[in-house]
């Protein structure tokens, strides 16, 4: 069965790729999206079922969108004539390239890629499980979590807002 | 090679990409979504662990991503209201031109 974790892996790829790659901004957002669809099958094949469909509900249908807004309402400052890359993008690719380097050869030197996968069984995640665990275990960091998303949705609404006297308004 | 070594090389690839595309591009927003393919690379980690760890009974890898999303769509929303308010103020989302703070 590897043939879907292929095929899902290089959509994804595909998807990351097209997001950074220099383009109109609007295809970035979109390929992102594609990227998030991507990682939330992957998510659905690895047998978190909740965790996918959080996925497509919080990052497509919010994040994404959110993106595509943000990038509608700050266009038309865009000189053809400059370059979209940073004046040290070489810096930047080198850093990543190293990064991805450590962490392969991490990665494929440790003793867990040695094992050979024994097929264990998909665990089970029931949302009735998550349930009682985040009511139960992680009460905690759930009211935590609410008390952030409050502060976040006051905060964004108040840093975007327009202000009185602004600029805009003469 | 097998299944976790693959999913981890695949969260390492997406890493790298956001990362490249976070430290080289000038648009603020693309910075943004830079970071966000970091975070989305670190929740295929937990899944992956959680699914060939040694306790797979336990849903702690399954909770972690459920906050991490939460907490990384509150972060990106006060992200791009910041940069609404700066496009707002300086008229640009080039983050080489906004440096009336730099030394």
């Amino acid at each position: 069965m590897t043939w879907s974790f292929g095929i899902l892996a290089l959509l994804t790829i595909i998807g990351a790729v097209a997001a950074m790659s220099p383009r109109n901004l609007v295809h970035c957002a979109l390929s992102l999206a594609l990227a998030f669809a991507g990682l939330a099958a992957l998510y659905l094949r690895l047998g978190a079922q909740f965790a996918g469909f959080a996925q497509v509900l919080v990052y497509i249908g919010a994040v994404a969108i959110l993106i595509v807004f943000a990038i509608l309402l700050t266009r038309g400052t865009e000189l053809p004539g400059q370059s979209v890359f940073s004046r040290t993008w070489a810096i930047g690719l080198g850093i990543a390239v190293v990064v991805f380097g450590v962490l392969s050869g991490m990665i494929l030197s440790s003793p867990a890629a040695a094992h050979e996968s024994a097929i264990t069984e998909a665990p089970q995640a029931t949302v009735r499980q998550i349930g009682d665990q985040l009511m139960s275990k992680y009460i905690l960091p759930l009211e935590v979590t609410g008390l952030l998303l409050t502060a976040a949705l006051i905060g964004a609404g108040i840093i975007a807002m327009h202000e009185r006297g602004s600029r805009l308004a003469e | 090679m097998n299944p976790l070594s693959a999913y981890l090389l695949l969260s390492a690839l997406l890493f790298a990409i956001g990362l490249a595309g976070a430290l080289t591009r000038r648009n603020a927003i693309l910075v943004l979504i830079g970071i966000e393919l970091m975070l989305n690379s670190a929740n295929l980690n937990f899944i992956a662990f959680w699914r060939y760890g040694p306790n797979p009974e336990l849903p702690i890898g399954i909770v972690f991503v459920i906050f991490s999303i939460g907490v990384a769509a509150a972060e990106a929303a006060v992200g791009l209201a910041l940069i609404i308010s700066i496009y707002r103020h300086y008229q640009t989302t080039n983050v080489d031109q906004i440096d009336s703070m730099k030394g």
